[in-house]
């Protein structure tokens, strides 16, 4: 703890030194300038590994962006509307560019890139920008007796600068969605694109300082192990989309510098299919929830739960609308994508070999990190690939022999991101929503309730804290400061609470809190 | 438990901080019962699922919001409002379901163990608990997971509080306290505002979150307000503050020699007050003027009766002032020029603002209570500390009907299937070109 501590120190001592001779030799800030525009772009048709930005640039950055702020260019209005509809405009001109990055970083296919990373953006900033005057006006709140002369209202400010970190398994949504949120509430932001995906980081990099504003947003690609050292330069709020580990180390971080912060990370999504229910509907729908994107997606589900009757009957539905996806080879399907790197290539191949049996699919091509989408039966709760989180196109399927005893499972894991329940049965569905607690629960379908804007999407205990799309975006990046505005005047309703301070005046304030306790519950005469 | 055990309560508060019975009744007792009849007569309603909109796909779906407790929740509370700034958090906690442990500061001894012992008769004793201790004790209990943890108290503490929540992935809401400044300019009712800030700042001998910290006032607004400074004090506590029962202590030794540093360190000069006695632990109303910006009295929150003036030159000079410090939990600026109330509103930030007085923006219930930087995060009282103890989730009910629509999004993709995909989507979104193209002029980054 103590050699943690100098260190830190030692380094902060050096950064601003540092930053004090860099800041004497840059006469003015970086703009794109077209050199720098190239080099970048060969980079990225190359094939290189992107650039890296280390702890030591992020001084800079951030001082940038905090003197922006200062300057309040981002609180109008306009200008939020304007950036958001940069947003829009960025991905609508560069479809291309992104699904050829994305299609490099994940093999993902254009239909996917386009629809969950794209269009869900574009949605996002749109539903913001036609609701952006409603989201700043005031928010007027009832007021009591004593302060019927006044104005309350409850008014939303910006945060200041905050650190938006995005993962790679939707790594353009995950980075913009919160961008939006945090530029809808009038703050400068700096993104952390995954350095996984590094084309698709790259891009970003390349191309937002061509669409928004180059003082009050800036993209930097830092490396998981220097994100905590980024998060102590301390920020006004850090958002955080990850897994269990990062998203701890990061928390600690802001902890040491009393950050507030917003994770949302990813977990086991438990989802249960009754005996009722119609097995060919929740085939296709799960099979599309757990293999789009090659299994790596944060809402997918995690693990079935199932009684043994109809288990065979869903293995043999889910064979089928595999083969309807994807063909006899999916290998071959450009409807399906790959790991996003080796590294996890190996865990989900190892987990895969170590785990239950293999029904249908196993096959995996390291060359091309191709796992099959595969279904796994006779797991045990104590196989590896129920005791670690994982992404990717494994589906392990579980029995259990009632409802009770699935949810006696899901209440003995820890909260997940999403719960799912398929049952025709409506007492079933409601005793899973109401007797397990997750971020959020969807029945009969999967991920889409992720996907629409007016539901909060977050996490609650190890899945994360704080909510966002939509307008919780807002909220999550904003400060809701409460306001009550006085006169000077009608002191012949307050004199009554000051000194020397008398019985009677008291018993008449007491009276007067009592008359309307029953019909509005609270009044206080101050 | 409030209300049969009023005067045990009284008699604890007069223990612990010489809080005068009125004081005591107005701010720890009423404001307790206030907030539960509050929340008595709106749990109902707060726990009605919350539908919201839908789209096309999702028309025939059900979609609400659904609010879950988060589990067991800890509570922290400080020791200059021991009674109400433990038991509001923990009817929030109660009305969203949770099961709480509660533990009072061992600084304010008598109220700690009042509540110790009332607690277990008047709740489940299965479900609320109440622990004792000081630091080495809440360092222990702090190893054990929580669902949630509310701390109300000094930024040291909750920096320690937070590391150990954060190895768990706990949340945290932290009401820490912070300089509140409080900026009197232009027109201005002199008298009334002397009356409302000695209250706000002498309220409980000045150990208040949200008592005026500062004064940032023209020369000429400081020599009008000093006299009726004066007058407003000898009408509250007369001649002699240590006499009269309506002024309150400082709640330790500790605490009282801490404040006398201060006031020794500080280059100020005493206009007023400036007396005090160890044995009693009191300190008289002190106000002292030409405090500059690097006094030490200007370093850390005061939290006691000494009220430094500082003067500046302009509203903009003082904006900046503020705006220098770390974003305090109250802000306050007299006036009675609207135009001068804004411009302060408008250009800092803080977790609550009041014009024209001091403290009772936190009595409303409807208004959240919180900190922002600095002073906190997270808010609470009356609806909104349910929200805080609670979890929101999402819940989307759908059926079985609509799969050929659904269809659209399964493998394998064809550019048929994005085309309508895109179609729906435009149909969906409600912008209109229009607005499009008007808007994309002035796209261009600078």
């Amino acid at each position: 703890m103590r050699g943690e501590r100098c260190r830190s120190e030692d380094f902060q001592h050096k950064l601003q030194l540092f930053s004090a001779v860099h800041l004497q030799n840059m006469s003015s800030p970086p703009s794109p300038s077209p050199s720098r525009w190239f080099r970048a772009l060969r980079r990225t048709r190359l094939g290189e590994p992107c650039l890296k930005t280390y702890p030591l640039e992020c001084v800079d950055v951030l001082k940038r962006a905090r003197v922006a702020f200062r300057a309040r260019r981002t609180l109008k209005e306009g200008f939020r509307l304007a950036q958001l509809e940069a947003v829009v405009q960025m991905l609508e001109e560069h479809e291309c560019d992104f699904v050829d990055a994305l299609g490099r970083d994940l093999h993902k296919p254009r239909f996917e890139t386009v629809v969950s990373e794209l269009i869900l953006v574009k949605n996002e900033a749109l539903h913001a920008v036609n609701n952006l005057k409603r989201w700043m006006q005031p928010q007027h709140v009832e007021r009591n007796l004593s302060t019927s002369l006044d104005e309350c209202l409850v008014v939303s400010e910006p945060l200041g600068v905050v650190l938006i970190v995005g993962t790679w398994c939707s790594p353009v949504q995950m980075c913009l969605v919160p961008l939006v949120g945090a530029i809808a509430a009038g703050n400068c932001a700096i993104i952390s694109p995954s350095e996984c995906t590094a084309h698709t980081a790259e891009l970003l990099h390349r191309l937002i300082p061509f669409y928004l504003d180059n003082e009050c947003f800036h993209v930097i690609i830092a490396g998981s192990n220097d994100l905590p050292e980024v998060v102590e330069l301390k920020f006004d709020h850090v958002f955080f989309t990850g897994n269990g580990e990062e998203g701890s180390r990061i928390a600690q971080a802001a902890a040491r510098t009393l950050t507030p912060v917003t994770l949302i990370l990813g977990g086991k999504n438990p989802c249960y299919v009754d005996q009722q229910c119609d097995v060919a509907t929740a085939a296709q729908r799960v099979a599309w929830a757990r293999f789009h994107n090659a299994g790596q997606s944060l809402a997918a589900p995690g693990y079935i739960l199932c009684h043994a009757d109809v288990k065979a009957r869903l293995v043999q539905a889910l064979k089928c609308c595999l083969l309807q996806f994807y063909g006899s080879d999916p290998r071959e399907s450009r409807s399906y994508g790959r790991m996003v790197n080796p590294e996890l290539f190996n865990r989900t191949r190892d987990m895969l070999w170590r785990s239950g049996k293999v029904t249908v699919g196993g096959q995996v091509i390291e060359a091309e990190k191709y796992i099959a989408p595969t279904i796994l039966t006779e797991v045990a709760e104590q196989d590896p690939i129920m005791q670690q989180d994982f992404f990717g196109p494994v589906l392990p399927v579980l029995t259990v022999k009632d409802v009770d005893e699935a949810i006696d499972f899901i209440n003995k894991q820890e909260k997940p991101l999403c719960v799912y329940a398929y049952s025709s049965n409506s007492k079933v569905i409601s005793r899973l929503m109401t007797e397990t607690s997750s971020g959020s629960f969807c029945a009969n379908d999967s991920v889409v309730q992720s996907l629409m804007v007016a539901l909060p999407f977050g996490g609650v205990g190890a899945s994360g804290m704080g909510s966002y799309h939509g307008r919780h975006s807002f909220d999550a990046f904003s400060h809701r400061k409460s306001c009550l505005l006085r006169s000077t005047r009608f002191e012949c309703v307050t004199y009554l609470r000051y000194p020397p301070y008398e019985d009677r005046n008291l018993s008449l304030m007491t009276w007067a809190s009592t008359l309307s306790q029953k019909s509005q519950g609270w009044c206080q005469i101050l | 438990m409030v209300k049969d055990n009023e005067e045990r309560i009284l008699i604890a508060l007069h223990k612990d901080l010489a809080k005068p019975k009125f004081e005591a009744v107005l701010s720890e007792v009423d404001i307790v019962i206030n907030e539960l009849y509050y929340a008595i007569d709106n749990l109902s309603s707060w726990l009605k699922p919350e539908y919201v909109s839908k789209n096309l796909a999702t028309k025939l779906d059900d979609c609400f919001v659904q609010r879950q407790p988060l589990g067991v929740v800890l509570i922290i509370g400080p020791w200059n409002y021991p009674l109400q700034l433990l038991l509001i958090p923990l009817v929030a906690a109660i009305a969203a379901g949770n099961c709480v442990l509660i533990k009072p500061s061992e600084v304010s001894a008598a109220t700690d163990s009042l509540i110790a012992e009332l607690i277990p008769k008047y709740l489940s004793q299965d479900c609320y608990a109440v622990v004792h201790g000081g630091a080495e004790e809440t360092k222990a209990l702090l190893q054990n997971r929580f669902d949630h943890i509310f701390y109300t108290g000094s930024q040291t503490v909750a920096r320690s509080i937070m590391q150990a929540a954060s190895i768990h992935l706990t949340p945290v809401t932290l009401e820490l306290g912070g300089k509140c400044p409080c900026i009197i300019y232009g027109k201005i009712d002199i008298t009334a505002a002397a009356r409302r800030i000695a209250w706000a700042k002498f309220f409980n001998a000045g150990q208040s979150c949200v008592a005026p910290d500062y004064v940032l006032c023209s020369p000429a607004n400081r020599d009008a307000l000093l006299p009726e400074l004066r007058k407003v004090l000898e009408n509250f506590y007369g001649k002699d503050p240590q006499t009269c029962p309506d002024f309150s202590r400082i709640v330790s030794p500790r605490h009282w020699t801490r404040l006398m540093e201060l006031l020794g360190k500080s280059s100020g000069k005493v206009v007023l007050g400036g007396e005090s006695s160890q044995e009693d632990k009191y300190i008289a109303p002190t106000v002292l003027v030409d405090v500059a910006e690097d006094d030490a009295l200007m370093q850390e929150e005061i939290f006691g009766p000494i009220l430094p003036i500082l003067t500046i030159e302009s509203l903009e000079k003082g904006i900046e002032l503020i705006n220098r410090k770390e974003k305090p939990l109250a802000l306050y600026a007299f006036s009675d020029e609207s135009s001068v109330v804004n411009t302060v509103l408008q250009n800092t930030s803080s977790g609550g603002f009041c014009s024209n007085d001091g403290i009772i923006h936190m009595t409303l219930p409807s208004l959240p209570f919180g900190g922002v930087g600095a002073s906190g995060w997270g808010s609470y009282h009356g609806r909104w500390g349910f929200e805080a103890f609670s979890h929101r989730r999402a819940v989307m009910l759908r059926g079985w009907a609509l799969e050929r629509l659904n269809g659209l999004r399964y493998p394998p993709y064809s550019e048929d299937k994005l085309s309508w995909l895109r179609w729906t989507h435009l149909l969906g979104s409600r912008y209109s070109s229009r607005k499009a193209c008007s808007s994309r002029l002035h796209l261009r980054p600078h």
